[in-house]
């Protein structure tokens, strides 16, 4: 039987895909950005999960708003992307060495 | 149902006047663009005088179905809101037209992130304080990126967007933990009640706690608490030097009333849990703020870490929990934006065309010929020394005080270090002003004579307020105790 500590755990695994799409991820921008999607989906998946096992609608309309956000968010991320790449020829994470001490 | 909107009457308004800006904006041509600047301070002073009147003292106001709450804390906070927001206004105006950025974009993106703040210093419930908290992040992300042609600001924007992004996914992530283990609820006073029922049936709460880890993640990265910290100074230094204001000054406000409606108004009995994590966090951040911050040759890198370790100390007084302690954190955010706000403004007035003021070797000789600017710069930076008389004085001893009597003698004895050793960078900018001779001549632009008087203003208030801080401590005694 699949109880929501299966659910939890899942959405877990997806979270920690993503961190670790942001922090192992020596190569890409676009990877970064897709992680972000992919950590706000686990959390979506998680609100979705308690919002069934409870009978609270609240959850799921928690989740319109994150999903909103989230392309949102993701438009923004794309523009500046594009301004990085006109800037600096690339979208290398690397490569992001102007700022240091 | 309370259907009621009454009580977001401000912030109703300032979103009309923003669509109409945007409206103008589209239609006007070049030349005429300075509409924008006069649009933005009458759209903040409207805000303003709305508030005042739709606020009763002594009555919690709700609007939305109760997710929306205008009490004593909210109101003064919203007020200070309006006025730092049309302090950055006069300041940033003569830059923004110098340096050719887009007005139009500049002034509305700047009013969406205010608008932001509004909401999220109301906000009862943990989905408004998210899309609050969005909306302020997704504008600011906006305002670093917008002088386009910059690799700088390019880089400093899409760090900032990533990490910002993942602390809203912590933040996120730690929600729907308390969701789940409060049963459902999102408005404040019920997860708190909630937690309450749950800690006298002395229920198994580990999701609970869990939850809450994530939370104050998410919370200390937008603080910028160290080990969190790697965006701030990254960001101070990349973004020009009119977003650096906004980010610096205006957003710490909402940030600090963001932090105590959460983890004070609703996770309140998880102290012991949270207060430890924030604890630990203060001890690092007053370490690396204040050492790093030596080694900077930057002054907006080194006001980043400044501002880091200044979060630090807020930190500290949150951690305590006690009235005394809140209020000493809203006396600290207050006066912390208001003594920041002088310090850009004075590198906003010495910045012109292509030239930012942004190295401290800028600053050489400044005495000999602005010695009006010179001696602003000098109360900021006796202020955020926290030298007596001045009001950064105060605010340090407040937080002191409270440590003090909730029985933190050692973190109390520690940040009394630490702000000694921070005094060195401050004092250096001092003497590099007052007895440095400079080495080529410090041309400035004519700034309007708003903007000028304005600083003037802020900087005769941090000596003001040092003098008689009475009014402004009872004033945020008041915000905490309702």
């Amino acid at each position: 039987m699949i109880g929501m500590n299966h659910f939890l755990i899942l959405s877990a695994i997806l979270f920690a895909i993503s961190i670790m799409g942001i922090f192992l991820n020596r190569k890409n921008i676009i990877v970064v950005l897709m992680a972000i999607e992919l950590m706000l989906l686990a959390v979506n998946f998680n609100f979705i999960t308690f919002s069934s096992f409870l009978h609270n609608i609240d959850g799921q309309i928690f989740v319109f708003f994150t999903l909103t956000v989230a392309a949102a968010e993701s438009a923004i991320g794309l523009a500046i992307l594009i301004l990085l790449f006109r800037n600096m020829r690339g979208v290398n994470v690397q490569d992001m060495t102007q700022l240091k001490e | 149902m309370n259907i009621s909107l009454f009580a977001a009457i401000p912030e109703i308004f300032v979103t009309g006047m923003l669509v109409i800006m945007l409206l103008i904006d589209a239609f006007i041509d070049e030349k005429k663009k300075a509409v924008n600047t006069i649009w933005a301070i009458l759209t903040l002073i409207g805000g303003f005088v709305l508030q005042l009147y739709v606020f009763i003292p002594g009555k919690v106001q709700l609007a939305f179905n109760d997710m929306f709450i205008l009490d004593a804390m909210a109101c003064g906070m919203k007020l200070f809101t309006y006025l730092t927001g049309i302090i950055v206004v006069l300041y940033v105006k003569r830059y923004v037209d110098d340096k050719q950025l887009l007005k139009g974009e500049f002034y509305a993106i700047f009013l969406f992130a205010i608008l932001g703040m509004l909401v999220m210093i109301s906000a009862n419930n943990m989905l408004i304080l998210y899309v609050g908290l969005e909306l302020l992040s997704l504008a600011l992300y906006g305002l670093v990126a917008i002088d386009r042609d910059n690799v700088r600001s390019t880089e400093a924007a899409m760090k900032f967007f990533i990490l910002g992004a993942l602390s809203s996914g912590l933040l996120l992530y730690g929600i729907s933990f308390i969701y789940g283990a409060t049963n459902g609820h999102l408005q404040l006073e019920s997860v708190y009640a909630e937690i309450g029922a749950l800690m006298k049936g002395h229920v198994n709460n580990a999701s609970l706690v869990f939850g809450v880890v994530f939370v104050v993640a998410g919370l200390m990265f937008k603080l910028g608490l160290v080990p969190f910290h790697m965006w701030v100074p990254d960001v101070y230094e990349g973004s020009t030097l009119a977003v650096t204001t906004v980010i610096g000054t205006v957003t710490e406000l909402a940030a600090v009333v963001f932090v105590i409606r959460f983890l004070v108004g609703g996770l309140a009995l998880l102290g012991p849990q949270w207060s430890i994590m924030l604890s630990v966090l203060a001890f690092l951040s007053l370490i690396i703020g204040n050492i790093v911050a030596i080694a900077q040759t930057n002054i907006k890198r080194m006001l980043g870490y400044s501002a880091i370790s200044h979060m630090g100390f807020i930190a500290f007084g949150l951690m305590t929990t006690s009235v005394e302690g809140l209020s000493a954190v809203i006396f600290y955010v207050v006066t912390y934006v208001l003594t920041a706000l002088a310090g850009f403004g004075v590198l906003l007035m010495l910045s012109r065309d292509k030239y930012e003021c942004e190295k401290i070797d800028d600053l050489k000789g400044l005495n000999k010929s602005h010695p009006i600017y010179a001696g602003i710069l000098l109360l900021v930076m006796f202020s955020l020394a926290g030298i007596p008389p001045l009001v950064g004085f105060y605010a340090k001893l407040k937080i002191l005080e409270a440590l003090v009597a909730t029985g933190y003698i050692r973190s109390a004895i520690f940040a009394v270090v630490m702000s000694l050793i921070g005094a060195f960078f401050y004092l250096r900018i001092v003497k590099v002003m007052y007895f440095d001779e400079q080495d080529s001549e410090i041309i400035v632009a004519d700034n309007c004579i708003l903007g000028r008087s304005a600083l003037v203003l802020n900087g005769l208030a941090l000596l003001v307020l040092g003098v008689v801080p009475q009014q402004l401590m009872v004033a945020c005694l008041r915000f905490i105790t309702g």
